[in-house]
């Protein structure tokens, strides 16, 4: 199960989850935001023993998490190799299924495109993660959808991809198998603290005390720290994504490129995404609504380039989701200083497929107060300190109405 | 850090193209209500498009969209040319409509609606996208008149998923404007006006009637129309319902009812109710409110969009359609087996519809086999996209048409609550399956190709981790943001 082209993992998943049972016995965890980031947090605090409870503004999912690409391939990371380590075992451990496929082919149409693959391919190389180049002909013979304006690709020995809406589902019913409990329709409110700590967390249901809080509630991740007197610069925008009837599976399903990101599912269906987004207003209730547009069109016609042999299927659903930018694209894992046990998770775009990891990190700062598996300290909250509060202006970000 | 100076060449920005044409008046649909408004429009000396996806190509029918047509079409209608020329001329108001100056495109559907609102604020203007059997394209209107009509509710039981099991509504349009109806005799499942009408057209166009089948203990519909049919020698099932549709390699040859009766024919149709097509209404983000006595979903007070005919509701005659399709939901729901197909194109049974489980391509370890939709209402409400999204039910390529309705009922049912106390799965634009190379943009402009990324056009956001902060981060930088605008 372990991948050909990573580096061999020290320990296996099973033995890390042997290691940490019972080392959070008897905290209180409350988490704000049940999408993957705040319930692989809470699956890993509940496989510790913590008693873990969920809370949400909607159902689980259904944000950003359960309408992405389902894309498991950041190799830029530092949560990668554990991400890695872990995906593989994920049905087993969780004991639901996710999709969890191995392996991604990133194939060009045009030249430019195929300059870039080679350096990325170069820079993965470099990293010690293995990836082949692959001649048009190769590619044609892996990706039976490709056509003859296939001009090569890369493959990557490594990554994979899984069923979002799957996976975030198999989290939350692993973490209510271990006892813990996840409140949907209930929007978190308000922080009760004390001492430096956040002693209790107010929600429609109520107010639920605490050890250590766990905020992971997506773009509205600003509005809940504002309350707490911390800032934590975040810019939502919507991006869009396509999808199409069942085509006949390819040998490896994670195939994209030509500007896209997507997957074949394991029904067949081609899904995909790119292209330009919308930077939006964050609403403290959640967005107001998920509009995809015309851009649906600009996507079929770079899914008919990628698969010529599949531009006869017929698209049948679009849709979008929020995302969660922070200043620099990069994940916030960050446990505060004040309120000291309160620990940030925003992963800026890529927070699906680095799931399994980035819970793994959050566990270890809740309970540990460090990161124990990689370096994350380029990951903290404070290279933001003393941002411009234009900064969203700086770079364009700001949402059109404001403009 | 980088920065855009105030720019972000990769945001939708102005991206987004204006329409290839403008009209004061689009309608959507060219049915008598859809005909009336487009004649009334150019009648005031409006620019007007009228379109309408008739004839339906041959691909589409077969996969039951946008009506359930059951594989009982005929040969004729895979000739493209013959079905233009059948529809044309089963609706001489077209010709009407084309003399008074109106822009008539038949075998054009309407995929979505777009217009700035909540969530979106790229679009140059409000347009509706159109898309004929060689290509998708948009067009602006002051205007929008939809006029889409109703669709068939279908709901299932034992062998309903096998050609020859169809809808009143894709039978009308199979006899009375292609003529290509392929059955002989026919059962009728249902007794409201619009079985009785199915009852007297089908008999009219030399079909032979077997009955109709009725679950409640009288004829629904309007006295007179059940008067006719008595008079045309139909007889009523009453208190009955189709237990199992039996067939052979052609599809339905028989069908068996609850109270034993075995009938031979070679087509059921599903006449218990229509559905108001909301679909593009829904899809653009649109207001709708239940109405049981106008047949479920109806569209509420949307600017700039009226809608006509029965996509507005149909005709109020105090008579609960709602309540009607709930007790044919209960009934045929307790004549189905757990094997029963509810969704036809992923193969979903009842039994794992009510278990909230996988498809049969996953695994089903112990923990999965224990989760049902019982555990999870003790989550909260059922919600239809929820499901689908774990079972698959109504993901398929008639997207939802054969089982949104009834997967609706059953979850409705499942909560103990009323129709509606569920919401409505949504609708997602294209509201036709469509296929790739005609949704494209073939034409699209180059500050859409300039400024086309994969993800969201930020360097810093791929550069290796251990590179950060280090001499190399620039090199990256600017070799991933030159690989941009592919
Ligand atoms: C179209 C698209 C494609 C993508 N493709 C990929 C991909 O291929 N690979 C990848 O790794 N990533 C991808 N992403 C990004 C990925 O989906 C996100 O990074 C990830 O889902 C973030 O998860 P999260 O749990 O941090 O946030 P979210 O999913 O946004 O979850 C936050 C949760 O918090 C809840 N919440 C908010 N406010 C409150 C409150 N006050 N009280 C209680 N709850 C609250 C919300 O309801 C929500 O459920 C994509 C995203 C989109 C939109």
């Amino acid at each position: 199960m372990t991948y050909v082209g990573m580096p061999t993992p020290k320990e296996t998943p099973q033995e890390t989850m042997a290691k940490i049972a019972g080392t959070a016995a008897g905290m209180k965890v409350v988490i704000v935001g049940g999408g993957v980031s705040g319930l692989s947090a809470g699956w890993w605090l509940a496989r510790s023993g913590a008693q873990v409870t969920v809370l949400d503004k909607g159902i689980v999912g259904w944000e950003a998490s359960g309408r992405n690409g389902g894309g498991a391939s950041h190799y830029q990371s530092p949560l990668f190799e554990e991400e890695q380590r872990m995906w593989p075992h994920m049905d087993e451990l969780l004991g639901y299924p996710t999709e969890h496929q191995q392996e991604r082919l990133v194939i060009a149409v045009s030249p430019k495109q195929l300059n870039q693959y080679h350096y990325l391919a170069k820079m993965n190389n470099d990293m010690g993660y293995r990836v082949d180049l692959l001649d048009g002909d190769q590619v044609r013979s892996m990706v039976p959808l490709a056509g003859d304006n296939c001009l090569g690709g890369m493959h990557y020995r490594f990554g994979g991809h899984a069923n979002p809406q799957r996976s975030v589902q198999a989290y939350a019913w692993a973490l209510q198998d271990l006892g813990g409990r996840i409140y949907q329709h209930n929007p978190v409110t308000g922080f009760e603290t004390e001492g430096g700590k956040v002693v209790a967390v107010h929600a429609t249901s109520g107010r639920h005390e605490c050890d250590a809080v766990v905020v992971a509630a997506g773009p509205q991740i600003q509005g809940l720290m504002a309350k707490l007197g911390v800032v934590v610069p975040l810019a939502a925008a919507r991006a869009e994504m396509i999808v199409t009837e069942p085509a006949p599976m390819m040998p490896i399903g994670g195939v994209d490129g030509n500007g896209l990101y997507g997957r074949q599912t394991l029904r067949g269906n081609l899904a995909y995404g790119g292209g330009p987004h919308e930077w939006l207003e964050t609403f403290e209730a959640g967005p107001p609504a998920r509009p995809s547009s015309p851009l649906t069109r600009n996507l079929a016609r770079r899914v008919a380039e990628l698969f010529p042999k599949a531009a006869h299927l017929n698209v049948i659903r679009s849709w979008a989701g929020i995302v969660e930018n922070t200043p620099d694209g990069r994940p916030i894992i960050d446990r505060m200083k004040d309120p000291e046990n309160v620990t940030v998770i925003t992963m800026s775009g890529v927070g699906f497929g680095l799931s399994p990891a980035s819970g793994h990190a959050v566990r270890d700062l809740v309970v540990d107060g460090q990161c124990s598996f990689t370096d994350i300290k380029k990951l903290s909250l404070s290279r933001f300190d003393g941002i411009g509060a234009d900064w969203r202006e700086q770079r364009g970000w700001q949402a059109p109405q404001a403009a | 850090m980088h920065l855009n100076n105030g720019t972000d060449p990769h945001a939708i920005g102005t991206k987004l193209p204006a329409p290839e044409a403008r009209y004061d008046m689009v309608v959507v649909g060219a049915g008598p209500a859809g005909l009336a408004a487009a004649l009334a429009g150019a009648g005031e000396g409006k620019s007007v498009l009228l379109v309408d996806e008739n004839p339906i190509p041959g691909a589409a029918m077969g996969n039951d969209v946008p009506l359930l047509f059951g594989g009982r079409m005929t040969t004729a209608t895979q000739s493209a040319v013959r079905m233009l020329e059948t529809v044309f001329m089963s609706e001489p108001q077209l010709e009407a409509a084309m003399e008074a100056g109106v822009e008539v495109l038949l075998g054009t559907s309407a995929w979505g609606v777009y217009r700035n609102g909540p969530g979106m604020t790229g679009l140059p203007e409000s347009v509706v996208a159109l898309a004929d059997k060689d290509r998708g394209w948009i067009v602006g209107y002051n205007e929008l008149v939809l006029a889409t009509g109703a669709r068939d509710l279908a709901i299932g039981f034992p062998g309903w998923n096998q050609p020859g099991v169809m809808g009143a509504a894709a039978l009308e349009r199979l006899l009375a404007h292609y003529e290509a109806f392929a059955g002989k005799r026919i059962l009728i499942v249902g007794s409201h006006d619009l079985a009785l009408e199915t009852a007297l057209l089908a008999r009219d166009k030399g079909v032979e009637v077997a009955g109709l089948v009725e679950v409640r203990s009288a004829p629904q519909g309007d006295a007179a129309l059940a008067e006719a049919v008595r008079a045309a020698q139909i007889p009523f099932f009453l208190e009955d319902a189709p237990a199992e549709a039996i067939g052979g390699i052609d599809g339905v040859e028989r069908v068996r009812l609850r109270s034993g009766a075995e009938i031979a024919v070679d087509t059921i149709v599903l006449a218990i109710g229509l559905v108001p097509s909301i679909e593009l209404i829904d899809a653009m983000g649109g207001k709708r409110v239940l109405d049981g006595a106008r047949g479920g979903y109806i569209p509420g007070e949307n600017e700039g969009v009226t809608c006509v005919g029965d996509c507005a509701g149909l005709a109020d005659t105090g008579f609960d359609h709602v309540e009607y399709r709930m007790e044919w939901a209960r009934e045929l729901g307790a004549l189905s087996k757990p094997d029963t197909i509810v969704c036809q194109c992923e193969e979903v049974t009842r039994a794992d519809l009510l278990g909230v489980q996988p498809p049969r391509y996953l695994e089903r370890p112990a923990p999965m086999q224990a989760r049902s939709l019982d555990t999870l209402i003790k989550d909260g409400p059922p919600n239809p996209d929820q499901i689908k999204r774990l079972t698959r039910a109504g993901m398929g390529v008639c997207q939802g048409r054969r089982c949104r309705d009834q997967v609706a009922m059953m979850l409705a049912m499942a909560a103990d609550g009323p129709f509606g106390s569920v919401p409505l799965a949504t609708h997602r634009a294209p509201v036709r399956p469509l296929p790739l190379r005609i949704l494209a943009d073939w034409e699209e402009s180059e500050e859409m190709r300039a400024g086309w990324d994969v993800w969201f056009g930020i360097p810093t956001q791929w550069v290796p981790y251990r590179d950060i902060d280090t001499p190399r981060e620039r090199e990256h930088q600017t070799a991933i943001a030159e690989g941009w605008s592919l």
